[in-house]
């Protein structure tokens, strides 16, 4: 039973919960693929988006009209402008008086949990500030899931551990599923200790690295995130970093047949385009699997 | 000896007794009591102790103040225990208590946090360890640890 009335952070789901959001998910793709639909039909969705966002913004759109559902897009522009009139609270007690389902993202941590205190309808935290994304967390699983395989799998976070708060929500979820986690970095933007103690509490195996080469060969997945140059305040010490963390085809020599290659987009130079033509690469079809997640997530809100 | 009080003994009220010494004015900044409230007040600071090396006692005179009102000063006051006195005599007697929630009373140590805005929400935290003493914002999940008299609104 999902008993959600709001989608905020990962750390308010359970194990069985994902499970079913990731189930609703496969039941779903046909209609993410284009099959007509009516089962939100009648309901409307609002995009209240306080900054700019193409993917997520598109993908929760895509999935409410492919399900026959109507959208109300509040673009940063418009968004920026009642936020220097009015409060967060305000907007939202105004919009949800015209929708059935808010969607979220805002520069604020914690706008999201706020935002549900003062709407009147189902609120869904599409990203504040550094904080919580859950739905990207959420399609990465489904990804991993239907691609993969989730149970115990084998999988390597890369990139900006530490601030990186998306990889950590992400870690704490694969630890419910008993993830192998090699943690690669380097080691300026390691995973918070704390955050690693919590891990190992949940029963994951985690391993940290600061080489890609050293653990590539162990992987079912490898979840490759950016690393900002705005964390160094060397250029050439970025450079550096940058190149040694990026997946080209000499990388993959040796590594299981089955592995794939994730990344939540948009991408700079982390994943040599050379890689896209390997059977390797999922991250474009991870940026397909947004919608049919998003899909179930508005229908396990929405539905009766 | 035990009538020859530091402070003169009070007919009814309160005693806030085994604050961690120094804290005492924390402790009514807390509980929101100010040179601006009728109540009389004494505040006995760094009292020699048999237990702790040394401790802060505060008398609030004519009020008796209610546990979930006084438990949110376990926050800088882990041990202290709260007196209720009635014609002179200690008619009541427990410890605070740590609350699971404290709102309103803290704020938030991230500066991008929603609840250091102007949206219309008092802070909230949420117990996550107790040794040593830490707690989550609701909103934003950051933990505050350390000294949380550093946290506590003005
Ligand atoms: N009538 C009173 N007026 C002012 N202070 C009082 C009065 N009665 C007791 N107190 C103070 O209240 C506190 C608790 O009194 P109590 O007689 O229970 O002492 P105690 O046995 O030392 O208690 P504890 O074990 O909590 O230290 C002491 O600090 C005492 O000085
Ligand atoms: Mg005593
Ligand atoms: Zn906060």
């Amino acid at each position: 039973m999902f008993t959600k009335k709001n989608i905020l952070s990962m750390r308010d789901f359970s194990r069985s919960e994902i499970d079913l959001v990731l189930e609703g998910a496969e039941k779903l793709e046909k209609y993410a693929l284009g099959k007509k639909s009516d089962l939100l039909q009648g309901k409307i969705m609002a995009n209240l988006f306080f900054e700019p966002s193409t993917r997520t913004r598109l993908s929760f759109e895509s999935a409410m009209k492919r399900l026959g559902g109507e959208v109300l897009n509040l673009g940063s522009q418009e968004a920026s402008s009642i936020s220097k009139g009015e409060t967060l609270s305000d907007t939202v007690r105004v919009i949800s008086n015209y929708c059935d389902v808010l969607v979220l993202r805002h520069p604020k941590e914690g706008a999201a949990r706020m935002a549900a205190q003062f709407s009147s309808v189902p609120v869904i935290n599409a990203g504040d500030g550094a904080g919580h994304h859950p739905t990207q967390t959420l399609l990465d699983l489904y990804t991993i899931k239907r691609e993969s395989f989730l149970d115990g799998v084998s999988i390597a976070l890369v990139g900006d551990l530490k601030y990186g708060r998306t990889v950590h929500s992400l870690a704490y979820a694969l630890a419910m599923y008993d993830a192998k986690m090699f943690l690669v970095s380097p080691e300026q933007l390691k995973m918070p200790d704390d955050i690693k103690s919590d891990l190992k509490d949940l029963g994951a195996e985690v391993i940290e690295s600061t080489s890609l080469n050293d653990v590539v060969k162990d992987l079912d997945v490898l979840y490759v995130t950016r690393i900002q140059r705005e964390r160094f305040p060397d250029p050439e010490e970025y450079g550096k970093v940058a190149d040694s963390y990026c997946v080209s085809l000499d990388l993959l020599n040796d590594v299981r047949k089955n592995l794939i290659i994730m990344h939540p987009l948009p991408r700079v130079n982390e994943i040599d385009v050379e890689v896209d033509k390997t059977p390797h690469a999922k991250y474009f079809k991870q940026a397909f699997y947004a919608v049919p997640v998003r899909m179930a997530l508005l229908t396990l809100l929405l539905g009766d | 000896m035990e009538r020859e009080l530091r402070i003169k003994s009070i007919h009814n009220g309160t005693v806030i007794d085994h604050i961690r010494a120094g804290q005492a004015l924390n402790v009514l900044k807390i509980l929101r009591i100010t040179g601006a409230s009728k109540a009389v007040i004494s505040v006995a600071m760094n009292v020699p102790s048999k237990n702790i090396t040394s401790k802060d006692i505060v008398k609030i005179e004519d009020r008796e103040l209610a546990s979930d009102e006084v438990d949110k000063i376990a926050l800088i006051a882990p041990n202290a225990t709260i007196n209720i006195i009635r014609g002179y005599e200690v008619i009541e007697k427990h410890k605070v208590q740590l609350p699971d929630e404290i709102e309103g009373i803290i704020k938030c140590a991230n500066p991008n946090c929603i609840s250091n805005t102007k949206e219309p929400v008092s802070p909230k935290f949420v117990l996550h360890e107790v040794d040593p003493l830490q707690f989550r914002c609701f909103y934003c999940d950051r933990i505050l640890v350390g000294d949380f008299i550093d946290y506590v609104k003005t």
